[in-house]
């Protein structure tokens, strides 16, 4: 299990104190004091994690987040942000001794502005409402991560969400072209805006994925997309997972990007079609589920061509959705397939490892290997154009030991696909989860660097710490420059 | 002034340990093709990282290729193009632009000055498709962020960062890029004769269909004969491009017709080869290249308000020309050198932009204008302090590239 910081006493004697100053600034039931209620805000998606945060603070207004940061600022007091507490990594995990700083409550969608294709909304609005106050006039907002009914955009922002359709439509870093912000001192931030690039560096580039640690959002640009005037998908059923990826990469070859292009193994789909009866094929070893959007000209082409190709890799079988409702029909199996696992198991792990996509034979036959060893089941879900992998390790929670034995494997898994050639997260974000982790990927300069940037928007180390990087931040250590004067000498350098 | 001249990223951090040491600031140079960009301050010594060079990874379906930062783009264009792929985000050729066609742009250079073609509105920009790079920081560490892999959040994105920082933050060795399949046809749509308020509108409708247009444009009839080969001669063009299938391509050029007659509007179509050079021309920014000293201003406005931003420099008689690309998201404009002023038209071109929201670099001016003329947008205090609290993290001796961006970056 992951340790977080020790609690700072000194902040915890001050509780009383800290709570009425925070009430001067966020009034009523702005802030939460009462155990019963901060129980709420315990945890979020990670559910394997739980603390109980000193305070709860849901501002209202951007006045009340720059003045309640600034007050944190002021009294040495780390604050954790949160939007709909759906991180799958824990990044809103709270701590002991610091603030939640719940921004549900910013909730508006500010303005549509279809002249520029872009939407201003607060971090609170949901990712699906986005679309929802747009698709009458025939827009849609792309990124659309499976939490999207509840997810918030300030979240997606924290992480850089991505979902199905983001081989084709990209992430959320390609979605969003400006914010608003609070830093740590209160103070507010304008990056980007309906315009194109950043006239300096690209710090909305660096906001977008930062797991709450550089800042509070308080505003969100989203460009909107026209939505296709029509999509088909293919299920196709292959006798081997090797054989599916290789038709993945076939598709790719030909020069097709599907709007979306996922897999799961037998045991997702036996658990999906047990669960939602879409009409899987029981019998294939992995199935592929193939979007391809468009208009109806660009559809009929491409809908033979990846049937074609399907056929020279072996599948067994290959169903191309006739209307709308089975199109939804084919995808509803794939939606409900972190659910389906659940039922198999009182309690699953999600992971989200990336690898380059002609490693997946080996990763797969690795992770069989590793099932014996853990004696824990996985099931497999993948974002087969992009390699984005999601093993679900099944484990019972009450078996003694068996939590610990399923987060061995996670990180086990999560280490092979850093020595296959990929990254510990596709899109869940490293948050508490996969922290003890970086340094399979990173070596100790690599992440000092990293931290160096922490240090220029948070010098005390604030905002979400214990997230992330394995060790806290020490900001004047890190900012020294050690000169060694004299030890290179300009004499010696004209071999270059 | 000395010139390094690095074989290894080894061989860099090297050098910059050395700089550091001794607080000698570098100019970073690959080709050398972008020397012309940004503020001119020269730093007392040139690191030439020309022998960073060669394709090291590159497996088409990965959708992913890694090279050492100084090769050259015409090798890499070269090893796509054997492929039927390409980097989406289109790095247009300045060389005509900035007077250097004897050097060679790098990919290096493309990502540290986050460059885009007209294919920006649906594919982004440099930044959009950079995945990962080793680099040498102000320090002389070696180190490395981001991955191999086309989706990736493990730790904090420094790629954005490091594409547009202009060298000024580390000096790259090695990049990983995403590649996507070229499409397999393309044609463009014009319309002659739009007024350009009338013109942002169209381009806006076109951008606002399901068609997926995938760059738009639109030439002023001053300009717009300088751009060889389209039909229409005279008059003003607005350049609509489809990209994809052939039976797509076709059905959707199509439909923008239609929709064209329909609103009585006079419409051409460009065939594959003669798109393709209309948006090379474009992207090249050779409508303005009527004249070699002329001031060129890239300005990126709020799209919408792209007319009122050329009409109110225009209207300050400097001697303005104009073309829009990104659908009015990019405005190029371009000023007499005599009647510009001491400060290069500054004041108008950003005070016109100041109106609209956005920003404006001074893109091509004289050296002594560069260095007194703020290169780059100034940004509002609070972000300049940030900027430099970022570049001390990064470079804490100010020795990469000092200067090339703001003062004190």
């Amino acid at each position: 299990m992951l340790t977080m910081p020790v609690p700072d006493g000194a902040v915890l004697s001050r509780r009383a104190e800290i709570v009425t100053a925070l009430r001067r600034i966020v009034p009523g039931e702005g802030v939460i004091d009462s155990e019963e209620e901060r129980r709420v805000y315990e945890s979020d998606g990670l559910t394997a994690y739980r603390t109980l945060p000193m305070v709860v603070v849901l501002p209202e207004t951007v006045d009340q987040v720059r003045r309640v940061m600034r007050y944190c600022s002021e009294h040495g007091i780390k604050l954790v942000p949160r939007g709909a507490g759906t991180s799958l990594s824990g990044g809103a995990l709270p701590l002991a001794d610091g603030v939640l700083l719940g921004m549900g409550k910013f909730k508006r969608i500010l303005e549509i502005d279809i002249a520029n294709r872009c939407a201003v909304v607060q971090p609170g609005v949901t990712n699906l409402a986005i679309t929802h106050a747009v698709q009458d006039q025939g827009f849609y907002y792309a990124p659309d991560p499976s939490s999207q009914i509840a997810c918030t955009i300030g979240g997606n922002v924290g992480e850089n969400s991505g979902g199905v359709h983001c081989l084709k439509y990209g992430l959320t870093t390609n979605n969003v072209i400006g914010i608003e912000m609070i830093t740590i001192d209160g103070e507010v931030v304008r990056l980007g805006g309906k315009h194109f690039d950043a006239a300096g560096y690209d710090l909305l580039g660096v906001m977008v994925g930062s797991e709450g640690l550089l800042g509070v959002v308080t505003e969100v640009t989203v460009r909107l997309l026209p939505k296709p005037p029509g999509a088909r998908a293919l299920l196709i059923g292959f006798p081997s997972v090797v054989g599916a990826g290789e038709c993945v990469a076939a598709i790719i070859a030909a020069g097709i990007i599907p709007g979306g292009m996922e897999m799961m193994d037998k045991l997702a789909v036996q658990a999906a079609e047990a669960f939602v009866h879409a009409g899987y094929p029981l019998d294939a070893e992995a199935l592929l589920i193939v979007e391809l959007d468009g208009c109806e000209a660009e559809i009929d082409h491409l809908v033979a061509a990846v049937e074609d190709i399907a056929g020279q890799h072996g599948a067994t079988s290959c169903r191309v959705s006739q209307n709308e409702a089975e199109r939804l029909n084919f995808w509803a199996g794939r939606k409900a397939a972190f659910p389906a696992v659940g039922r198999l198991s009182p309690d699953y792990y999600c992971m989200d490892g990336t690898i380059p996509r002609r490693r997946l034979g080996d990763v797969l036959a690795r992770m069989k290997q590793m099932e014996g060893q853990y004696k824990l089941r996985v099931a497999n879900v993948f974002h087969a154009g992009d390699g984005n992998l999601h093993p679900l390790i099944m484990y019972d929670a009450n078996q003694p030991g068996e939590l610990e034995r399923a987060e061995e494997f996670g990180n086990d898994i999560l280490r092979l696909c850093v020595e296959v050639g990929g990254v510990l997260t596709g899109e869940h974000g490293v948050g508490v989860e996969k922290r003890d982790l970086m340094g399979t990927m990173f070596d100790d300069t690599d992440l000092e660097q990293q931290q160096r940037l922490k240090c220029a928007f948070d010098p005390d180390s604030l905002l979400n710490p214990g997230k992330v990087f394995p060790q806290l931040c020490r900001c004047a250590e890190l900012g020294r420059v050690h000169v060694h004067a004299g030890q290179t000498r300009f004499p010696e350098l004209p071999r270059f | 002034m000395t010139s390094f001249r690095p074989t290894s990223a080894a061989e860099v951090a090297e050098i910059v340990t050395w700089a550091a040491a001794e607080r000698q600031p570098l100019e970073i140079v690959g080709g050398g093709s972008k020397c012309g960009l940004g503020r001119a301050n020269r730093p007392e010594h040139r690191l030439e990282v020309a022998a960073l060079s060669g394709i090291l990874d590159y497996e088409p379906p990965e959708l992913v290729l890694t090279a050492q930062a100084a090769t050259p783009m015409r090798a890499i264009a070269a090893a796509l193009d054997a492929e039927r792929q390409m980097l989406a985000f289109e790095p247009p050729d300045w060389s005509a632009l900035l007077g250097t066609s004897g050097s060679e742009p790098t990919l290096g250079g493309v990502v540290a000055t986050n460059l885009a073609g007209p294919r920006r509105v649906r594919a982004g920009a440099a930044r959009d498709h950079f995945l990962g790079f080793a680099a040498v920081n102000g320090r002389g560490e070696a180190w490395k962020a981001g991955g191999k892999v086309v989706k990736n959040v493990t730790g904090y994105d420094l790629c954005k960062l490091q594409a547009g920082a202009y060298g000024t933050l580390s000096v790259l060795t090695e990049l990983s890029v995403r590649v996507l399949p070229r499409p397999e046809q393309e044609c463009s749509v014009l319309l002659a004769g739009l007024e350009d308020e009338a013109a942002i509108r169209a381009m806006a409708a076109a951008l606002n269909t399901p068609h997926e247009v995938s760059s738009v444009a639109h030439l002023p009839a001053a300009v717009a004969a300088r751009v060889a080969g389209p039909a229409g001669a005279g008059g003003s063009l607005t350049v609509l491009r489809l990209e994809g299938p052939g039976p797509s391509v076709a059905y959707r050029a199509e439909a923008l017709q239609a929709e064209a007659l329909r609103q009585g509007r006079e419409c051409h179509l460009l065939d594959h080869a003669s798109s393709t050079a209309v948006w090379a021309a474009i992207g090249a920014v050779q409508p303005l290249l009527a004249r070699t000293d002329s001031v060129v201003w890239r300005v990126c406005p709020t799209p919408a308000s792209a007319a009122s931003v050329l009409h109110a420099i225009q209207a300050a008689r400097i001697g303005a020309e104009g073309f829009y690309d990104w659908g009015g998201g990019l405005l190029w404009v371009s000023l007499a050198p005599d009647q510009a002023g001491d400060d290069c038209g500054a004041a108008i071109v950003r005070g016109a932009v100041a109106a609209a929201g956005g920003h404006a670099m001074l893109l091509r001016a004289p050296d002594p204008a560069r260095a007194s003329v703020p290169v780059f947008q100034p940004e509002p205090a609070s972000l300049r302090a940030l900027a430099q609290r970022v570049k001390s993290g990064f470079d804490p001796v100010g020795i990469l590239n000092p200067g090339r961006m703001q003062e004190g970056v």
